[in-house]
């Protein structure tokens, strides 16, 4: 696949982790996503409840996904709407780039959508003489800046407002140098005010869906500016880009899952708008597309049904895994180097590029378990990249000094009586090597880890060694 | 009880190695609240090195031999929440499709405790005979916390041991970044995740950090050290046993600070 550079994880992450404005942006956000959402969970008394249930939903669907998905089609398709099916990226680029053709379309104006970017729809549309314009705040800023979201909800949540400032003086040259722009309001309204105009220049409107309601044939939008509603309502077309599992039975089923998608996301009971659609517009109606089309992409996706990974199409992308990363938080999303970061991104990145291109970024985690726990539909994402270490393990991917190293301290661990013989010498000399100071500060083979630390010498002679010679607590 | 309970220590591999005083801690602890502690020989490791890294074969012989050398004993108590979650959680799981394994891994995860919780749960200890002068602070190991709902059980004996003032640490509850395989594999995210957590502890204030792992404990004392804090670093059970002569970790034996 073209742009990850899942492979680099270690360099990207070295060159994340010396950028400090990167570290300032992150530290201000972790406590305003990690905070928002405890008290949004506390404050619900059936929360825990709403989570049992939004797994259970989702994993009916997906044990029952072609179904769902035709009945939503037929649904669509009553409405007067039209369905594509793609299955791959590059086939999701051909049926939106023909949409546009058949309108003669100069702009698409966007809502914010991983899809499209896991599909780089903007690339496509560009090297086609197509406008993209992203509506979304976040997703603007990075337009502007020509970089790759870095969260899945907060697209430009590695930045600083004072880089947000400095990129809208570069580009909006035409406005007073002398404004004053210091304060997210004064960002809001000016890039309100410059994408205010474009929305009636575009001949296509393009969102993702954070749900597919097969009861109603209807696709779900939440946003917090109301960028996605006029994105969808104004231009003549309306394409929604959605992945296949996002499909959700019925109207309450949706209701339940948009009940713990905002508190997990961003802490808020419900996002400001949540919209919904359901076909064109239809006589009588004052304003909405004349063609509504619906692109569902698999791109891979229904390979992970029936394999350990099937859990992970549970996901309602609300980003609390990476909001409580620890590893997220300490190197951005950017290092993960494909459009998925954090946890979620650790699974489900190896499931769509292959285990060799990701296989960095399940191991990257100490299974701290902090992700399943915010988890809103309780998705077992540590034990899943644990699953993908054994593939690679299996696959004889992972490094050879590694498998060497736990090769040997394997066959000592299976064997007790050698095992406390060799690291009862072990153990005497690293003790002698410490003892003036109690720890050691460099040694060959514990380099990962004299680099940064200390490593404290042992006490001397092991406890089993002690214990067998008779000694016992005073 | 009429009868002492009979237990076995899994001493863990870290402690066994590095801190033989958390072990004798561990006896020590578990003999005052009325137990017969034994150390069963065939021990080495919980597995978790194999099992993190994707090599399920040897976990599996690994955690075989585990279930036989402790075979027969009431209770199996580790100083660990990570490797008693290992034993509790996994055990179970990796075994569940062995029809000669699966109910002896299962035996072994019911009798198996870390050793804090044990203490208060099991043996309904409610005080401890320590006492520890000073301020400390107390971080709370991933596994514990997450996988065996370790929280209070620390907070509540630490609170009976006389001289000693709890001062909590912020963001307690998110990992050091040791990841046991993880510090040496990703050492640089390692270390940001790990200066965080110092960072924080020396916040406190307090002048002794406590945990209920050894992994984490060496991660943060050697952190702690190479950035030359003045903070002195224990696992729980020492303090609550009331053994604290003996260097903290990482500290030279004539007991004098690091900076």
């Amino acid at each position: 696949m073209s742009g990850s550079t899942t492979r680099n994880f270690k360099s990207n992450a070295a060159r994340e982790l010396a950028n400090d404005t990167l570290r300032a942006a992150l530290t201000k956000s972790k406590g305003h996503f990690t905070e928002g959402r405890s008290t949004a969970a506390e404050n619900l008394p059936e929360f825990e409840a709403l989570r049992d249930q939004s797994r259970d939903i989702k994993n009916h669907t997906i044990e029952h996904l072609d179904f769902y998905l035709e009945a939503y089609e037929e649904k669509v398709r009553e409405s007067g709407g039209h369905v594509h099916w793609a299955r791959t990226a590059e086939d999701a680029r051909q049926i939106v780039l023909e949409i546009c053709r058949s309108v003669d379309a100069k702009a698409v104006n966007k809502g914010k959508s991983m899809i499209s970017e896991e599909c780089e729809i903007n690339e496509m549309l560009e090297a086609n003489g197509i406008r993209a314009v992203e509506t979304d705040l976040g997703e603007y800023i990075i337009q502007l800046r020509g970089e790759k979201p870095s969260h899945i909800i907060a697209p430009a949540v590695h930045l600083t407002k004072g880089q947000v400032e400095e990129s809208f003086r570069a580009n909006h040259t035409h406005l007073d140098p002398d404004r004053v722009l210091e304060e997210p309001p004064t960002l809001l309204d000016e890039a309100r005010t410059i994408l205010r105009k474009k929305y009636f220049e575009a001949e296509v409107g393009m969102t993702g869906a954070n749900l597919l309601i097969a009861e109603t044939g209807s696709s779900v939008i939440v946003t917090n500016e109301g960028n996605g509603d006029l994105s969808q309502l104004i231009p003549k077309v309306h394409i929604v880009l959605a992945s296949v599992e996002k499909i959700v039975p019925t109207l309450e089923d949706a209701a339940t899952i948009l009940r713990v998608l905002a508190r997990s996301a961003t802490g808020q009971e419900f996002s400001s708008y949540t919209t919904l659609s359901t076909g064109p517009k239809r006589e009588g109606d004052t304003d909405g597309p004349e063609q509504y089309h619906v692109i569902l992409l698999d791109n891979g996706r229904t390979d992970m049904i029936g394999t350990e990974f099937q859990e992970m199409l549970r996901c309602i992308r609300c980003g609390a895994c990476m909001n409580h990363c620890p590893v997220y938080q300490s190197v951005g999303g950017h290092a993960y180097g494909w459009v998925y970061p954090g946890p979620m991104g650790s699974v489900l990145s190896p499931g769509l590029l292959g285990v060799d291109e990701a296989g960095h970024l399940p191991n990257a985690s100490t299974f701290c378990g902090r992700c399943e726990e915010v988890c809103p539909v309780r998705i077992p994402l540590p034990k899943m990249m644990r699953n993908w270490r054994e593939q690679e393990f299996e696959k004889h991917l992972s490094p050879g000094a590694a498998r060497a190293g736990l090769g040997l301290w394997a066959f000592m661990a299976k064997r007790p009586k050698l095992y406390q013989l060799v690291t009862g010498v072990q153990m005497r000399l690293l003790a002698r090597l410490g003892r003036a100071q109690g720890r050691v500060s460099s040694l060959p083979l514990a380099r990962g880890w004299t680099k940064y630390r200390e490593l404290p010498a042992p006490e001397g002679r092991t406890f089993q060694s002690r214990w067998k010679s008779g000694e016992r607590p005073l | 009880m009429s009868e002492a309970p009979r237990v076995a220590l899994f001493v863990t591999c870290l402690v066994d190695l590095f801190r033989p005083s958390v072990g004798f801690a561990a006896v020590k602890l578990m003999q005052d609240a009325g137990c017969t502690v034994e150390v069963p020989e065939a021990q080495t490791c919980c597995g978790q090195p194999a099992y993190n890294s994707g090599d399920r074969k040897d976990t599996i012989a690994i955690a075989k031999q585990v279930i036989a050398a402790f075979e027969g004993y009431d209770h199996v108590v580790a100083p660990s929440g990570s490797c008693a979650g290992m034993i509790m959680k996994h055990y179970p799981e990796l075994l569940a499709d062995d029809p000669d394994w699966a109910s002896r891994a299962t035996d072994l995860a019911g009798r198996t405790h870390e050793l804090v919780s044990f203490l208060t749960d099991v043996l309904k200890v409610e005080n401890v005979a320590a006492a520890f002068e000073g301020t400390v602070t107390y971080h709370d190991s991933c596994s514990g916390l997450r996988e065996l709902g370790i929280h209070g059980q620390p907070r509540q004996l630490l609170d009976g041991v006389e001289g000693l003032h709890l001062r909590e640490l912020e963001d307690a509850n998110v990992c050091c970044g040791f990841g046991g395989t993880f510090c040496v594999k990703y050492p640089d995210i390692s270390n940001r995740m790990v200066s965080n957590k110092t960072e924080q502890i020396v916040a406190t204030g307090a002048e002794t950090l406590l945990a209920g792992d050894m992994g984490c404990l060496m991660n943060m004392a050697g952190k702690l050290q190479r950035e030359g804090a003045n903070v002195r670093v224990r696992h729980v059970a020492e303090v609550l046993a009331g053994m604290t002569d003996t260097p903290a970790i990482g500290e030279p034996s004539d007991g004098s600070a690091s900076s």
